[in-house]
């Protein structure tokens, strides 16, 4: 089939349109609402067969959805960043459940202040609940992962939802040439749901989801849907496989780009990775040995593949686009748990906070980022964690609230004359 | 159905809801559960928020003979919907046999009902589910040891309101609220009259559509009486007015049962230790003339 021009959210309905998905529980909310008004229009237009809800908020929605997979279908939904939030709860509860369906979530800052343009906060809030996650780079990706997804949520050895996250707006709203499976191809590739035992009907009476007392049961279905999720990472790499097989594109559990022989790699996941990938060609020009290495599966997290593509290299650079508030970068900080011991692994794990709230990440950026983690080789010293702003952005702040400043004097005599009876900012 | 419920022995005799429940000894929920079951069957399943009722299925016991989920507090109405949907789509596509389709029940306190979950439940009226809701309202946050909710009534002691006057606020009248999403059915019940809640469950499970029930559920622990009390105060519930029996179908409100002569409400309230400050020397004005006023007041306009 050739290349067509999609969003990323086209491509994420397109994801749910060819795994034949039954039942679409919806909730508008930017950068994520173009997935839902495609998919509603699908059906309403006979083009897909299926049902769409549209609740009254995430929380339900994610409860609909849980509930609809326990029962036996294939659901599928979306969110982002609030509403993410919202639904956390349920999050959780559904993962619990071993409820196995599929989530897109298009990846927005979050709150405070209230913002709409992507960092990975929000994903990263839900990293702990048993949820899988499958992080995508470009919108091909997220018409394979919403496929691949649905493979890894089913496997009866898994049966955990599974989470596929897009960046708002650079990919969301962002055209790109995405090759659409062919229909036959993804039937082949994804067969019907089999909810197997994991169903209602009057014949099979069922209790799921029953409360606990106790420790020693409360940790038995923890450890399980621990123990489910790690032996993931195996299923997933057997799914890609079969997926490269098929459709001839490499979906593996990461991405190394030009790792051979690096002495330092980029570390990150998400859409920003393709603008590594161009700085890593451009340092290469340059002589430097860099590479780049993307988690696409980042729950399970997969810690000896990582460790294994690592190995050699003297220096990462982790570029985290979250901020755990007090604390630092959320890969940073998982890398080091990944690799500390291990006796190949790199000396210097240098860290950086950039691209929150869509803020860019220039190529500049790239190549000093890839210098101070080569100083630090030569030095054998970690540089301090670095959150990533330019003079410029912080003048342009100031040059704002000047203005702000000098508007509110100017243009509010009450304002004035409180400062002039000194009665100013208690007023 | 042919079955209909005209009068006491027509009552089920089969009980379905096993025993050995962790409920407490006299729950008045427990026991409007008990018959509420008897009638719906075990074609149903139950989809639960955070409340005492949760406590019924504790792995790996149930005494439902039929199916059972918990959700969470907020969202009982979004688990049924998602239930009662996939429920249609494998219907529709033939994946299950009508004679495996199940009746989707909802089971919550008052403290879902009342508050946390009424976004859901309102958007399931919104949305015309195809479900059964019955509340067990305990008139606190009873599974938490009694904290007051916006079901508790004026001037109850609870864990949170201590003070000489009880809970200032008024209980919520969440019958008219749901009945404002003009759903097929709403109706009030109480266990300690099985007949008049025998018929209403049976009504409502032969209709489609939102069907909702709330049950005033009395509470030894909550409401500090002895549990060998609960049908006596139940029954002084309906007589005195304070617990209208009534339905919505059709638009119309409809009083099930009139007490024609209304013992005086210090006959309920007397009989209930959450109530026992109302009576005590100093109450001015008084709260008991106050609550007997408040019910005279609905059923002038009754009848």
């Amino acid at each position: 089939m050739a290349p067509t021009l999609l969003t990323g959210n086209v491509a994420a309905a397109w994801g749910a349109r060819l795994a034949r998905v039954d039942y679409i529980p919806a909730f508008p909310i930017t950068p994520q609402t173009e997935i839902i008004e495609t998919l509603g229009g699908w059906l309403d237009g006979g083009d897909m067969e299926g049902r769409m809800v549209t609740l009254e908020s995430e929380h339900s929605m994610l409860t609909a959805a849980g509930a609809a997979a326990a029962t036996g279908v294939r659901v599928f939904s979306a969110t982002s960043s609030q509403g993410l939030l919202h639904a956390m709860e349920m999050i959780y509860t559904v993962a619990g459940w071993r409820a196995p369906f599929v989530l897109v979530n298009v990846s927005r800052g979050l709150s405070a202040p209230i913002t709409l343009e992507a960092d990975h906060n929000d994903v990263l809030a839900a990293r702990d609940s048993g949820f899988l996650q499958i992080h995508c780079a470009d919108c091909q990706e997220v018409v394979d992962g919403v496929l691949m997804a649905y493979r890894l949520a089913e496997d009866p050895a898994v049966r955990l939802p599974v989470m596929v996250n897009l960046d708002g707006f650079y990919l969301s709203f962002t055209r790109e040439p995405v090759t659409l499976p062919d229909p036959a191809a993804a039937n082949e590739f994804l067969p019907p749901f089999d909810p197997g035992m994991i169903r209602f009907a009057a014949s099979a009476p069922e209790s799921q989801a029953v409360a606990v007392l106790g420790g020693s049961p409360y940790s038995y279905f923890r450890y399980e849907t621990h123990l489910a999720a790690q032996h993931a990472v195996t299923v997933y790499s057997g799914i890609a496989a079969e997926f490269r097989a098929r459709f001839g594109r490499d979906r593996g559990v990461v991405e190394t780009y030009r790792c051979d022989d690096a002495e330092v790699v980029f570390y990150m996941i998400g859409s920003f990775a393709t603008k590594a990938r161009e700085a890593v060609d451009r340092l290469r020009d340059a002589g430097q040995r860099v590479g780049l290495l993307r988690p696409r599966l980042l729950r399970p997290y997969p810690a000896d593949i990582i460790a294994d593509a690592l190995q050699g290299v003297q220096g990462v650079a982790v570029i985290d686009q979250n901020l755990s508030v007090g604390q630092g970068g959320i890969l940073h900080t998982e890398l080091c748990a990944a690799l500390y011991g291990r006796p190949q692994a790199p000396a210097v794990l240098a860290s950086f906070i950039g691209g929150l709230g869509g803020r860019e990440i220039t190529p500049e950026e790239f190549y000093q980022m890839a210098a101070v983690t080569r100083e630090a080789v030569a030095t054998g010293k970690t540089p301090p964690p670095r959150l990533l702003y330019t003079e410029d952005e912080l003048r342009e702040i100031r040059k704002l609230q000047s203005i702000a400043l000098v508007e509110r004097d100017e243009t509010s005599p009450t304002r004035e004359r409180q400062q002039q009876t000194g009665g100013g900012d208690e007023a | 159905m042919s079955d209909i419920i005209k009068r006491m022995k027509d009552l089920p005799s089969t009980h379905l809801l096993g025993t050995g429940t962790p409920m407490c000894s006299g729950c008045g929920a427990l026991e409007a559960l008990h018959q509420i079951y008897d009638v719906l069957g075990e074609k149903t399943v139950f989809v639960n928020a955070a409340g005492c009722m949760t406590l019924l299925s504790v792995y790996p016991f149930t005494p439902f003979r039929g199916s059972w989920l918990y959700t969470a507090m907020a969202s009982a109405p979004a688990g049924a919907q998602g239930v009662r949907d996939a429920l249609d789509i494998l219907l529709q596509q033939g994946r299950l046999p009508s004679a495996d389709d199940l009746q989707v029940v909802v089971l919550t306190g008052d403290g879902s009902a009342y508050g946390m979950g009424m976004s859901a439940t309102s958007g399931a009226l919104d949305r015309d589910l195809d479900f059964i809701y019955i509340c067990y309202d305990n008139e606190g946050y009873g599974n938490t040891g009694q904290q007051y909710s916006s079901a508790t009534p004026h001037g109850a002691a609870t864990a949170t309101s201590r003070g000489s006057r009880g809970y200032p606020g008024y209980k919520k009248d969440l019958f008219s609220i749901w009945a404002a999403h003009r759903p097929s059915y709403v109706a009030t019940v109480i266990g300690s009259e099985p007949l008049d809640l025998a018929k209403k469950i049976e009504k409502a499970r032969d209709m489609k559509g939102p069907r909702m029930i709330i049950a005033l559920s009395p509470c030894p622990t909550g409401w500090d009486y002895d549990p060998g009390d609960s049908v006596e105060i139940g029954k002084l519930a309906v007589k005195t007015g304070v617990w209208p029996l009534k339905e919505y179908v059709d638009g119309q409100v409809v009083h099930t049962r009139i007490p024609r002569e209304r013992p005086p409400v210090a006959d309920y309230l007397r009989r209930q230790g959450r109530f026992s400050h109302l009576f005590q020397a100093g109450q001015e004005p008084s709260l008991v003339d106050d609550i007997q006023q408040r019910v005279d007041d609905y059923w002038n306009e009754v009848v």
